[in-house]
């Protein structure tokens, strides 16, 4: 039975379960996505503050809840939290207004 | 704010917590059972290694009301250990030369008024005691003033709750003003060598979360907890202990107030660790009841769970009987086996 909405919270748990249809391609990717996350150059921690807004420029309501909780678990406050979500928000901004530059280009060479 | 027993919460009594933490709030929430989780691990029924601490909860009175409290301690409860009892427990200390640690909890158990007498009298047996400190209680009245001195005549680790490094998580579950008179207390511990390198004065923090949620890797937690310490208040310590916080008493009212209950018991049982399992802190400890009951662990005795078999007061205590005992578990038991596993000194893995 499928469900009548595309999102559930509960499937944030089966995130796992996508091995099940290709498991050496998902077997690679858990592999990788835990070796990304370990301590390395960047903390584990920064590293959740980094998914976090990640999560907000790419809208995904899994991610939001998982590093929601990751975040807060490794200790961000609330207010670093948005922080790094005002980040995401500038850069997806930023990213449409910086085209504003395209157009102006394109303006510029057709007008007399 | 008055402890569940004060408001007369339905969760002041042991088998109301039971029957929620077993079955749910409406009855009808399951979860893979804790006892078959173990069977699938190899470690049912759960048996001791050896009874090496002994866990002794002095009295629930406490100078704070802790959101998290699993004792429901606080001012208001009156529950403390009578000199009869330690008279008997020091018997048994006498007797049992494998209880090599004596751990000392409460409430505050500074608070009981035979607390240094008891101390004293457990050191001339030349054990290794530890004290869990609040902190606040150091501050809280002139006659404890000097506890960091006494502490450190007699040699004592102490273990001390600090749930976070910055104000705001840490009042908001110790409640307003803990922060700045716990960091007070530390400076006072750390004046007199506590903390401090080859000083021979162990202070561990105890970190718990402010929330519904787990705690962090604790190796990358005590980092933190050093470097913002010693940056803002020039504090050391030796080690850090993350603590899970167990569906018990105040935190089992808070999940469900806060609509958390469910996914929080989802997440302890999807964390399941059978590694943690194997360590859990029950396995070489013996927790002692202000009344002189025994039960598996500090979480056993306050849901009233006594220990299996005939030993169950601290007056006919049998060691062997308690070497050879099956641990009583339940659902509340995940709380100790997730993720990196639980125990009153931190993860177990």
């Amino acid at each position: 039975m499928i469900d009548q909405h595309y999102y559930n919270a509960k499937d944030l748990a089966k995130f796992g379960n996508i091995a099940e249809f290709q498991k050496e391609l998902g077997d690679k990717f858990f592999s990788y996505y835990g070796e990304v996350f370990k301590d390395s150059h960047l903390s584990s921690r920064e590293k959740s503050l980094i998914a976090l807004a990640v999560a907000h420029a790419v809208q995904c309501p899994y991610c939001i809840d998982a590093y929601s909780t990751d975040a807060f678990e490794k200790g961000w406050s609330e207010a670093q939290m948005m922080e790094a979500v005002h980040v995401a928000a500038a850069i997806r901004g930023g990213a449409s207004l910086v085209h504003g530059v395209q157009m102006m280009n394109k303006v510029k060479g057709i007008a007399m | 704010m008055k402890s569940l027993n004060a408001q007369h919460s339905i969760l002041a009594d042991a088998h109301e917590q039971l029957e929620i933490i077993e079955h749910g709030q409406t009855g009808d929430f399951a979860t893979t059972p804790f006892q078959r989780k173990l069977a699938e691990s190899d470690l049912f029924p759960l048996k001791p290694f050896q009874v090496e601490i002994f866990q002794i909860n002095i009295g629930k009175m406490c100078n704070q009301v802790c959101a998290h409290c699993h004792v429901d301690a606080g001012p208001d409860r009156k529950e403390i250990m009578t000199l009869q009892t330690m008279e008997q427990c020091l018997t048994v200390l006498q007797n049992n030369e494998c209880l090599e640690t004596i751990d000392l909890t409460g409430g505050a158990p500074e608070m009981n008024p035979n607390f240094r007498w008891f101390v004293e009298e457990i050191k001339k047996l030349n054990r290794h005691v530890m004290v869990r400190c609040n902190l606040t209680i150091i501050l809280a009245n002139k006659k404890y003033h000097d506890l960091p001195q006494f502490y450190k005549q007699h040699g004592i680790e102490i273990v001390a709750s600090l749930p976070f490094y910055t104000k705001d998580r840490t009042d908001r579950q110790r409640g307003g003003g803990v922060f700045e008179s716990s960091i007070k207390a530390l400076q006072m511990l750390n004046e007199i060598g506590y903390g401090v390198d080859n000083s021979g004065l162990i202070l561990n923090l105890v970190y718990n979360p402010a929330g519904a949620f787990f705690p962090p890797s604790q190796a990358s937690l005590e980092a933190e907890y050093k470097k913002a310490l010693m940056a803002d208040y020039n504090i050391v310590f030796n080690n850090l202990f993350a603590i899970t916080n167990l569906p018990v008493s105040r935190f089992l009212d808070y999940l469900i107030k806060s609509g958390n209950y469910e996914t929080y018991m989802e997440k302890l049982v999807n964390a399941y660790n059978p590694v943690a399992a194997a360590n859990v802190m029950c396995r070489n400890t013996i927790s002692i009841g202000w009344d002189g009951y025994l039960y598996d662990c500090d979480f056993n005795q306050m849901l009233e769970l006594k220990v299996n078999g005939r030993t169950t007061h601290i007056a006919n205590f049998d060691i062997e009987a308690l070497n050879n005992r099956e641990i009583i578990t339940g659902q509340h038991c995940y709380g100790c086996t997730a993720g990196s596993g639980s125990s009153c000194s931190g993860a177990v893995t």
